[in-house]
């Protein structure tokens, strides 16, 4: 840096400006050069991929791809009425495509989806249409079956003719596109998914405001004991957040496990009887339980950091002003702490709106949440597209949290242990 | 907290209740962490207190669940261990390397966009595990990575630099920038001034930074979830099979050996973070 500084006032001819400017540009290159190694690996590896899973979330080529003749011929229809034998022909060629390449299965899953009763007809077509004779499909494919020659169904083919669809999102929110292409809720019994996204919130929110309540009272004491007590403390923060979260979840499935040690307390001390123990755990009381303690500590230590700065001359000054302490606390002390507050609640409620390993070990059916889901259908149902449509959706949620954060509290602010 | 002799009594009571009140926290935070030592020395097979444990009988413990753990038939904890810690070592030093050298830059005051590039430096720490598992596996299938030791540990390195990028750049922000001036006006090229001066000074936090990223690595199951294949298995995936099939004393065992491994980063970490604001003259 001090070289060029030097070669600025050296050099003769050239405007100070114009050679500031160039040693300007020349460290920005440099700074930006140390990141770019970093940038360049998180790009590639981590945000391109998000990107592909919003491509993956959309996409609906499949079918495009398998009736390439018949959409195009389509394109002419207005859907009114059956669709003219143009159709029907290209429709007929496209079809014998695919059973020579053995992926008419996939089409008339895929079909089916849109609309009931295709798996059937398709296969009945399959075997008729080696029989067909040249010229005239429409009449021939028609008389295979009566639905055929029924005008709904040729639109529900038409409806698959664009390559990319919204259907992944509508049906993260229990939405889905009825035949008349207006979007409508499916019925009330089976509104599985807006119960785990309202069930989610539910959970991340009284998580917060239970790690909020325990752990503004110990953030003081930290502040306000000397040293040497707070300290020895601070320990007890310390130690579980550094722990193993399967450690941690372990010894929560042993505690409140039914012959676990809390039923065995409150056997002990006449709470409930010895038949009688409740179920803790697999159900909202385990994820809550087992959640709060966990992400205790991610609300303590934002809290103590801003408590350790405030002065204790402050409430003495409002004591002495005349205010009672619980006067003095509200209006001068409690205040001061609404930095550390945003930042704490903010902090925990990101990590348990997308917590996910903890839920599925002890809570149960009633206790999971909507990651449980995204986990499921990656690994269970092999939906990628429609796990990855419902993680975008909780990633904006996420990405919203965290802008507001970045405005309150700064990215760099972030303090670790 | 001594109170004061002249406190009225209303004020006393609400003393002691505060005090209670966070006693009662505490306890919350760190009590379940101790249940497990007594119950991995547990000479029988279930998870709670036998009645001999309860009278102090010496029968009643055993270290038949620790020698489980090590010597036990088709034994999966030998192995995991082996992996966890290779991949958590590089992991680390991949984090470690490429979060020091972009925390250089960042804290360069001529650093272009220095907000956006932070955050997305951060953002693998903010985004939900579950979609960073997500993207991270097509990723990893895409290039063929997936169920190898190299793309457990490329993952982990995406999720740990977050960690060693905070803490290098607190460290540099109260960097004295003289000092390296000092060495470049004496005739020091800046890879020498850097592994002279700065590195030795700021070697705290890359240390500090590195634990984070150990632990992390370490710890991290939801991503190894997708990518892991038989042989890949890690300590927290057999830890998450045993506690979702069969929750069995050995992986008491197993988990009170993970407690006394955190314990030491710890108190290594505190340390570390102690010695940091030494150096940088911040005195508390």
């Amino acid at each position: 840096m001090s070289s060029e500084t030097g070669k600025i006032l050296t050099t003769d001819g050239i405007p100070l400006e114009v050679s500031l400017k160039k040693a300007e540009r020349k460290n920005k290159i440099k700074a930006f050069l140390l990141v770019a190694p970093l940038l360049l690996f998180l790009l590639i590896t981590y945000i391109f991929p998000i990107g592909d899973m919003l491509m993956r979330s959309v996409d609906d080529k499949m079918v495009t791809e398998m009736l390439p003749k018949t959409f195009k011929s389509m394109e002419k229809w207005d859907g009114k009425e059956l669709p003219p034998e143009e159709v029907f022909e290209s429709f007929y060629l496209d079809f014998q495509k695919l059973v020579e390449e053995k992926r008419d299965g996939k089409l008339s899953t895929q079909l089916n989806y849109t609309k009931n009763g295709f798996k059937s007809i398709l296969k009945k077509l399959r075997r008729k249409a080696k029989n067909f004779e040249e010229g005239n499909y429409k009449e021939q494919i028609m008389a295979v079956h009566k639905r055929w020659a029924d005008v709904e169904y040729w639109r529900a083919i038409q409806r698959r003719a664009p390559a990319y669809t919204s259907q992944k999102y509508l049906k993260g929110i229990d939405m889905y596109k009825n035949e008349e292409g207006k979007i409508v809720s499916v019925e009330e019994d089976r509104r599985v998914h807006r119960i785990l996204w309202l069930r989610t919130l539910e959970i991340a929110f009284f998580v917060t405001l239970l790690c909020f309540l325990m752990a503004y009272p110990i953030a003081h004491l930290l502040a306000t004991l000397p040293m040497k007590y707070s300290n020895l403390l601070m320990i007890c923060v310390l130690l579980p957040f550094w722990t193993s979260l399967l450690v941690r979840t372990a010894s929560w499935m042993i505690l409140l496990q039914q012959q676990g040690v809390v039923n065995d307390f409150f056997v002990m001390i006449g709470l409930v009887a010895d038949d009688n123990r409740p179920e803790m755990m697999f159900n909202k009381t385990g994820t809550y339980v087992a959640m709060t303690q966990i992400l205790l500590p991610f609300m303590v230590l934002p809290l103590y950091s801003v408590m350790k700065t405030i002065s204790p001359s402050l409430m003495r000054a409002g004591k002495s002003l005349g205010g009672t302490p619980f006067v003095a606390f509200w209006k001068v002390y409690f205040p001061l702490t609404i930095p550390g507050i945003g930042a704490g609640c903010l902090l925990v409620f990101i990590l348990a709106i997308g917590y996910y390993i903890t839920p599925a070990l002890v809570g149960g059916a009633s206790g999971t949440l909507i990651s449980n889901q995204i986990a499921f259908h990656m690994k269970s149902t092999l939906d990628w597209s429609f796990a990855s449509a419902m993680g975008l959706m909780l990633l904006a949620g996420v990405l919203a949290i965290y802008w507001v954060y970045n405005k309150l509290v700064g990215v760099d602010n972030i303090k670790l242990g | 907290m001594a109170l004061p002799k002249y406190t009225e009594t209303r004020y006393r009571v609400w003393h002691y209740f505060y005090i209670t009140i966070c006693s009662c926290v505490f306890f919350f935070l760190i009590a379940p962490l101790f249940v497990i030592f007594p119950l991995s020395f547990n000479a029988e097979e279930f998870l709670s207190f036998s009645e001999g444990m309860k009278n102090l009988d010496p029968d009643a413990f055993s270290l038949r669940w620790y020698k489980d753990m090590i010597y036990g038939t088709k034994n999966p904890w030998g192995l995991a261990a082996k992996n966890s810690f290779i991949i958590a070592i590089f992991a680390t030093l991949g984090s470690v390397i490429l979060g020091t050298v972009a925390a250089l830059g960042l804290s360069s005051r001529h650093m272009p966009y220095k907000g956006l590039i932070m955050a997305t430096l951060i953002s693998p720490m903010i985004v939900p595990l579950i979609i960073s598992g997500v993207a991270i596996f097509f990723f990893m299938a895409k290039a063929g990575l997936a169920a190898t030791h190299t793309g457990i540990i490329l993952a982990h390195i995406i999720l740990g630099t977050p960690f060693v990028v905070i803490t290098v750049t607190a460290t540099l922000s109260g960097f004295d920038h003289s000092v390296t001036r000092a060495a470049s006006s004496l005739g020091s090229d800046p890879v020498n001034t850097f592994m002279k001066i700065t590195l030795p000074l700021i070697l705290p936090g890359v240390i500090s930074g590195g634990l984070f990223a150990f632990v992390t690595s370490f710890d991290e199951v939801v991503v190894v979830l997708f990518l892991a294949g038989l042989e890949n298995t890690t300590i927290p995936i057999q830890m998450w099979t045993g506690l979702r099939e069969q929750l069995s004393p050995t992986i008491l065992a197993v988990a009170t050996c993970l407690i006394i491994l955190s314990t030491l980063i710890l108190v290594t970490a505190e340390l570390l973070r102690r010695r940091s604001e030494r150096l940088r003259g911040i005195n508390r």
